[in-house]
This record gives C-alpha cells, sequence and structure tokens, in this order.
C-alpha cells in the first residue's frame, strides 16, 4: 500500500480551487436569498455541500416547483457520489462509522485530487483538499447572502470557464493508457448523447456504465 | 418556505448516505484484480463527464455552446504547453471572460 501523504498536502494541492469555489458559493448565496431568505441558504450549504445538487435544487424552487421536484433534481445530480465512494471506499481504513464519515469528505474536486490513478486514493489528499473546498463554499455562501448585488458577477470574471478546465487537467494525468483513454472518452460520449433531453445529473451517473470496460481482458 | 426546509432535510439526509454507502460497503479491503480494473476507470471516466457537463451544461436539460468552450480550448494549448494546474485554469478564465466580452 502507498502512504498517505498529510491533509496538509491535501490542503495544498486544493488551493488552486479555492477563488472558484468561494465565487461560486457566492453566487449560491446571491441567487438562494430572495427564494429561500438568509438563513437556509447557508445551512443548506452546510448540511447539503454539493454545489451541483443545491443550484440544481435551487433551480427548481425558484421556477415555483414543489419540495418533490427539487429533491429529485438534487438526488439525482448527487447520485455521483455512489460510483465516486465504491471506488473510494477500500482506501479509507477504520470501521464501518469512521469510514461513513470519511465518506462525506467526497466532493468532486477532492476526488479527482486524491486519485492515485491506479483505482487506490489518498486519504490526506481527499480530506485536506475538502476541507478547503467547505471552507470555500461556506464563506462564499455566507458572503453572497449578505453582501447579495454587491458583489461582482462571476461569469463577467470567466469563472464559469474554470471548472471545465480543472477537470481537464486532472483528467489528462489520469487517463494514462489505452484502457482508461478509451474509457474516458466512452464517459464524455455517453454524458454528451444524454445531455439534451436527460434530467440534469443523469448524464454524469450514466457515463460511470462505462467502468464495465474495465471487465475486458486487457 | 415549508417546501425549502423539506428540500434541505431530505436533500442532506440523501446526501449523507450516498456519500456514506461506498465507504461502508467496500471499506478498508482490497479488492481482486477485475473489481480494481473497473474501480480504477472510474476517476478518468468521471472527469471526462464532468468536462463535458461543466462545458456545456444548460439550466435544465439541455446543451449550450457559449464561451466556456473558448476557456476550455485555451486550457487544452496550455496544457499542451505543460503549463502547471494553475496557469491552465487562470488561462481559462481570462479566456472565457475575454470571449464573452468581445461576442
Amino acid at each position: 500500500m502507498t502512504q498517505d501523504s498529510g491533509v496538509r498536502a491535501g490542503v495544498r494541492a486544493g488551493l488552486p480551487l479555492a477563488l472558484p469555489t468561494l465565487l461560486l458559493g457566492v453566487s449560491f448565496g446571491v441567487l438562494a436569498r430572495p427564494v429561500m431568505g438568509s438563513v437556509a441558504p447557508i445551512l443548506m450549504s452546510v448540511l447539503v455541500f454539493s454545489g451541483a445538487a443545491q443550484f440544481a435544487a435551487l433551480s427548481v424552487l425558484a421556477a415555483g416547483g414543489a419540495a418533490g421536484a427539487a429533491i429529485l433534481a438534487g438526488v439525482l445530480m448527487n447520485a455521483r457520489w455512489l460510483p465516486m465512494g465504491f471506488a473510494i471506499g477500500p482506501s479509507l481504513p477504520g470501521r464501518a462509522p469512521a469510514r461513513a464519515a470519511q465518506g462525506q469528505a467526497i466532493v468532486d474536486a477532492s476526488f479527482a485530487i486524491a486519485s492515485r490513478g491506479d483505482g487506490s486514493f489518498d486519504r490526506g489528499l481527499l480530506l485536506g483538499a475538502t476541507v478547503v473546498q467547505g471552507a470555500a463554499w461556506w464563506s462564499g455562501t455566507v458572503i453572497g447572502v449578505v453582501a447579495g448585488p454587491i458583489v461582482a458577477d462571476p461569469r463577467a470574471l470567466g469563472l464559469d470557464g474554470i471548472f471545465p478546465a480543472f477537470y481537464l487537467t486532472l483528467l489528462v494525468t489520469e487517463a494514462r493508457g489505452r484502457r482508461a483513454a478509451v474509457a474516458a472518452g466512452a464517459g464524455a460520449a455517453i454524458t454528451l448523447a444524454l445531455m439534451p433531453f436527460a434530467p440534469v445529473g443523469l448524464p454524469i451517473i450514466a457515463a460511470s456504465a462505462a467502468a464495465l470496460l474495465g471487465l475486458r481482458r486487457a | 418556505v415549508t417546501a425549502v426546509w423539506i428540500t434541505i432535510a431530505v436533500l442532506c439526509v440523501a446526501t449523507v448516505s450516498m456519500r456514506a454507502v461506498g465507504p461502508v460497503t467496500f471499506g478498508n479491503r482490497r479488492l481482486s484484480g477485475r473489481a480494481a480494473a473497473v474501480i480504477g476507470l472510474v476517476a478518468p471516466i468521471l472527469l471526462a463527464s464532468l468536462v463535458v457537463y461543466e462545458t456545456f451544461s444548460a439550466r435544465g436539460p439541455g446543451i449550450e455552446l457559449d464561451e466556456r468552450l473558448a476557456g476550455l480550448a485555451a486550457a487544452g494549448v496550455a496544457l499542451a504547453l505543460g503549463r502547471s494546474m494553475l496557469v491552465v485554469v487562470a488561462v481559462a478564465a481570462v479566456a472565457t471572460a475575454v470571449t464573452r466580452a468581445l461576442v
């Protein structure tokens, strides 16, 4: 077993995303306040702690949708924690409750940073990167709720262009070898094919079916 | 307002559970060769999927072509030139913002 890095190394690895996540949190706070009031968005960022799911649920509520529809949108967006959890589980030590607690640190950026590329994950990087993500997301939400429209438009700053670039950087190091590259291509194709009509979130979960390519003989 | 609190409560429970299932089921063990081969592909696949999703996502189902694509292309060039992640990410933001301001 490869040695885990310290949490501090994870914090360092997570820093490039601190500002974008903060600003994304700000935009969530700004958009959520008229719909949810000022306490609910902040509590939601702490309790749900998943940007994609929160934005999905918010857009349903903002359109006057029922709680059931908002929950469904959020759950679909979040169902990708299942395949990520199955992937990361074997790398987490301790008894079941301890592992369940560590599993709460699974967010997209940390999952990607912690992946060693051989199917195992670095627990220190996972926890450290999530500390940065959490701090940025929560403080961003608070700023957005409090400061509201004073804050500059994240889109004008091009911040929505950061996340594709971030995942692309990690993908390049991750997709070494023919198998991984083929599987990544299949995952991208599944996502693109489903996006025009499938409910938000589903295209990402469906893509993980491409991992079954791993069952073929090398 | 009640709809908001119901949404938050249920999503909280659902999210915590979904993050816990994998680690509880598969924790602390070594996987067989085939299982490891499948699991090893999850990260590259989800990353590729997230690249596509974050580049083309619209509000709700659909595909939206906008300045994020310019950001992604610029990031690709920076990556090909061997730049660090911080530079790649900054280049993407600048390219997205500039394209948005010009077009």
